[in-house]
């Protein structure tokens, strides 16, 4: 493609019927600073002006830093960072609003016009190029030494293994992706508040409270980064309804539940929020993240929303003090949906 | 080629201190070609090429900010007890870096307000990303020689979000680690690898201990650096292409026509760039971002309702939530297939790597191998314009979704309701968007051509000796109706005749048919532009009179049938 057919405004004779003639650029008009010296001088003052309030603004904002000081309050921060930051936007605009009114009242305004041409190289430089290449290949010999030219892309390829392979295999710990599985819940775990750990006496909760509930462990325990991960999967949310509100338990939970108290994971099957929001009339978990709402009274069923599977149920049960125990862990793996999941 | 010439004395030997620090400078780097080529380098001017402006000055604004935020912020997730302001997260167990991000906000002076302006020129370095991409879209500027280009442009677009999400994440609040989660859950339902997705992240189960100082590097080296090389190749080719230009008098594929770079545009642009740094400082010191304090340290357990993830990723939050759950199902062998995480996640980036590829689509159906430099109007490119519309009403609507729970709370509106409007909406919506869009462009090409045929209204009514009344109208002035007239109404693409040894069931020809059909998607309504001829036709004959031969000029396609000849009065 040459460079001239890619103008679509190729100029038209006189009397063409197909195509309006360009008319050119339009009349250049002045501005008020270009014919009266005063508008010039009130332009060029107001220019100063802005400029002035730059380094005012600086001046200000040096002041704020030093005199201003925070108090360690949050109103006492959000003072000092507004007066800094608004002398901070004075000393800024004044300085851009400063450059452009120059440029838009006392520069040049005609417009130029420049000559472009096509992107692509010109024949005769793209002829040197290929020849510069064949040169190139013809004294590598690339072209007639087939092993070498296989051994040199291998080489080249196999390299960033040596990186690679320390890299990606250290990277994701032991691998063991089994711990999707498990949580510190095991037969006799007692169930404790979140987030003080105290033990939960069934007869303190009381019909229609929702109670978050972590496993019980060590003060010491509680205070490590390990704990934060566990405690990711051990989230329980646990609900005292009327038993009579309960529809029939599935096959095999008729005694998870202990005197009309009921627990389910708390961690979403949909991507893993917390589902924190209980509603006492619907006996409905609502995930504040994705809205999937989850029946506590018909086994944790989906009944609206993006998840697909109820929430697991951790079976529980009275130790001989009283304290609410796990029956023995969940039954299947908590949280959202992975490939092995049923594997 | 001598070699004396650069040692000895020459005959205008620098008096002034600027002309010899000049000389000196040429003598090392042979600056002067640089300056000689670009000094006086024309750009042309117009409001809506601020828009990639205000994306670059924001990254900038950025690194300056985020190298002040590095020398506090500490990347590390080992858990102490807080001492320190404010008093309301005095005492509590957190990681070092919710605790460095406490400390950099309230006791760092000016720590809180670059925090807040680094969070501001994030939303509004995507905001004015998103913004420039529309513009370049609507005006064809990404047609040849543009299309690298364009995805380099969509590429930022991408590496922007991610900077954007690394970077929300670091101070370890609460907020932050439920999008972690979220990411997590969404890692985890890719089939076969996601178990081990999720521990390549994680170094372990969510969320373990390394996730921070990981996002930390990935935020403040890797991400950076692409970004900055991307922005550099970025510039570099307008450089090399030159500006586009709206069309206008004098403006054609072959010049540009503007202000030159020393002085007029080093002022406005450099201007421009206080400018946006004013205006983020403004926003920074004005108003509240991310108020970390209030939210706390990461515990899984607790989480708000109405959190919102920033602007940017609203979309993916939208698809997520409106997914049904049903598409989960187990598969032959007890493997899970969560469609209903996976789906949503991956669609709308799908779309989005498919919006990327559209100049090489718009190029086909079109058999356009020019070179543009002047750009369109959007009314001139219907289909373009309406399926720029329906792309943007797509993510839109998905982002309106991912407020759905705020929109509820506001509006007291059931939250499954709203729902399922959108689940409706997010398929009709666009449809509708290129719909009406189109028909907008249509109409407004149509009223360009009656503006041309016969002039502005004067409101002057002048009555005949016959009787008869009518109103004066003004013609246009050449360079009003060269704006007007200047634009190429593209016709389907012909489909050749078959010529492979199978006739019309040769593949060849049955691939050509389909590109023809959809050429004609893209073209079959079309509104030509007014010819002179046209225009004399309608001086000479009068206002109503068609033009003779009129069918020659096929203003929209037969099967619409609406002649905007005789639409005009």
């Amino acid at each position: 493609m040459s460079s001239k057919t890619t103008d679509v405004t190729v100029p038209h004779q006189d009397g063409d019927l197909e195509r309006f003639p360009d008319p050119g650029i339009p009349e250049h008009k002045h501005r008020q600073a270009d014919i009266d010296p005063k508008a010039d001088k009130r332009a060029e003052r107001q220019v100063v002006v802005l400029f002035t309030i730059s380094v005012i603004g600086t001046i200000v904002a040096l002041w704020a830093y030093f005199a201003v000081r925070p108090d360690g309050t949050v109103g006492g921060v959000r003072t000092s960072t507004m007066v800094l930051g608004l002398a901070i936007f004075f000393a800024l605009a004044g300085i851009g609003v400063g450059a452009i009114h120059w440029a838009k009242t006392l520069m040049s305004d005609h417009e130029v016009v420049e000559d472009r041409h096509a992107t692509r190289s010109p024949d005769d430089v793209r002829e040197i190029a290929v020849q510069k290449l064949a040169d190139g290949i013809k004294d590598s010999g690339i072209g007639r030494r087939g092993v070498l030219k296989g051994v040199v892309i291998s080489a080249l390829a196999l390299f960033p293994l040596t990186i690679a392979v320390p890299l990606i295999s250290s990277v994701g710990g032991d691998w063991n992706v089994g711990t999707f599985r498990t949580t510190l819940w095991k037969k006799g775990t007692r169930l404790t508040y979140d987030p003080t750990g105290r033990p939960i006496k069934a007869s303190d909760v009381t019909i229609g409270s929702a109670v978050h509930v972590i496993p019980e462990v060590s003060e010491e325990y509680r205070q490590t980064g390990e704990w934060i991960t566990e405690k990711a999967k051990a989230l329980v949310l646990m609900v005292r309804l009327d038993p009579r509100d309960f529809k029939p338990f599935a096959k095999g939970r008729e005694n998870w539940t202990y005197d009309g108290i009921i627990a389910f994971s708390k961690i979403c099957t949909h991507v893993g929020c917390p589902v924190a929001l209980y509603e006492q009339q619907t006996h409905h978990l609502l995930c504040p993240c994705h809205q999937s709402t989850f029946d506590v009274a018909d086994g944790a069923k989906v009944v609206f929303g993006p998840a697909k599977r109820p929430l697991p149920q951790l079976p529980i049960t009275v130790d001989s003090e009283g304290y609410l125990v796990a029956q023995d862990g969940f039954d299947e793996p908590i949280g959202p949906s992975f490939w092995e999941r049923l594997r | 080629m001598t070699t004396s010439t650069p040692t000895r004395p020459s005959a205008t030997e620098p008096t002034t201190p600027i002309g010899r620090t000049s000389d000196y400078l040429d003598n090392r780097t042979g600056i002067g070609h640089a300056v000689k080529e670009f000094a006086r380098k024309v750009f042309p001017d117009h409001w809506s090429f601020l828009l990639g402006e205000i994306a670059l000055y924001s990254f900038v604004v950025l690194l300056i900010t985020g190298t002040f935020l590095t020398m506090f912020f500490v990347p590390s997730m080992t858990l102490s007890t807080y001492e320190g302001e404010p008093a309301t997260m005095h005492g509590l167990l957190m990681s070092d870096a919710f605790a460095s991000t406490l400390r950099l906000s309230f006791e760092v002076r000016g720590g809180l307000l670059m925090r807040q302006i680094h969070h501001w020129a994030a939303l509004v370095f995507m905001a004015s990303i998103v913004t420039h991409m529309m513009r370049v879209f609507f005006t064809g500027a990404f047609r040849r020689p543009r299309e690298f280009n364009w995805l380099i442009g969509f590429t930022l677009l991408l590496t922007g979000l991610l900077a954007g999400f690394t970077g929300y994440s670091l101070p370890d609040d609460v907020l932050s680690g439920n999008g972690l989660a979220i990411a997590n859950g969404v890692v985890k339902s890719i089939p076969v690898i996601g178990s081990y997705m999720s521990y390549f992240i994680f170094g372990g189960d969510f969320p373990g201990e390394q996730i921070i100082p990981r996002l930390f590097t990935l935020h403040i080296l890797l991400i950076p650096a692409i970004i900055l090389a991307l922005v550099a190749l970025h510039l570099m080719f307008v450089v090399v292409h030159k500006h586009t230009q709206y069309p206008g008098g004098g403006r054609k594929d072959g010049n540009v026509v503007g202000f030159p770079l020393f002085p007029v545009y080093t002022a406005k642009a450099g201007g421009f760039f206080f400018v946006v740094f004013a205006v983020l400082s403004l926003m920074g010191a004005t108003m509240a971002i991310n108020t970390v304090w209030n939210y706390g340290p990461f515990d899984p357990s607790p989480v708000s309702a109405g959190a919102q993830p920033d602007w940017y990723m609203l979309f993916l939050e939208g698809s997520l939530r409106l997914m049904p759950g049903q598409a989960e199902f187990v598969s032959w062998g007890d493997f899970t297939w969560s469609l209903n995480v996976l789906v949503p996640a991956v669609l709308p980036v799908l779309l989005l790597i498919g919006f990327a590829l559209y100049p090489f689509l718009e190029a086909k159906v079109t058999g356009d191998n020019r070179e543009h430099h002047v750009l369109d109007r959007p009314r001139n490119r219907p289909t373009r314009t309406g399926i720029g519309m329906a792309f943007l009403a797509f993510f839109v609507i998905l982002a309106f979704a991912g407020s759905n729970d705020l929109i509820a709370t506001h509006f007291h509106l059931s939250i499954n309701s709203i729902t399922w409007f959108f689940r409706v909406l997010i398929f009709v919506g666009p449809w509708f968007a290129f719909w009406i869009t189109k028909r907008i462009c249509l109409g407004l090409q149509r009223k360009d051509r009656e503006l041309v045929l016969h002039g502005h209204e004067t409101g002057r009514i002048v009555r005949f000796a016959s009787g008869e009344y009518i109103e004066v109208h003004r013609p246009l002035d050449e360079q009003e109706r060269w704006v007007r007239v200047n634009y190429t109404a593209h016709r389907p693409l012909e489909l050749p005749a078959p010529t492979g040894p199978k006739g019309t069931k040769d593949k060849s020809y049955k691939k050509a048919k389909r590109w023809a059909k959809l050429s004609r998607f893209f073209y079959e309504d079309r509104i030509e532009p007014v010819t002179p001829a046209e225009l004399a036709a309608s001086h000479s004959h009068g206002e109503h009179d068609a033009l003779p031969g009129g069918e020659d000029h096929a203003l929209v396609a037969p099967d619409h049938s609406v002649d905007a000849t005789e639409q005009s009065h």
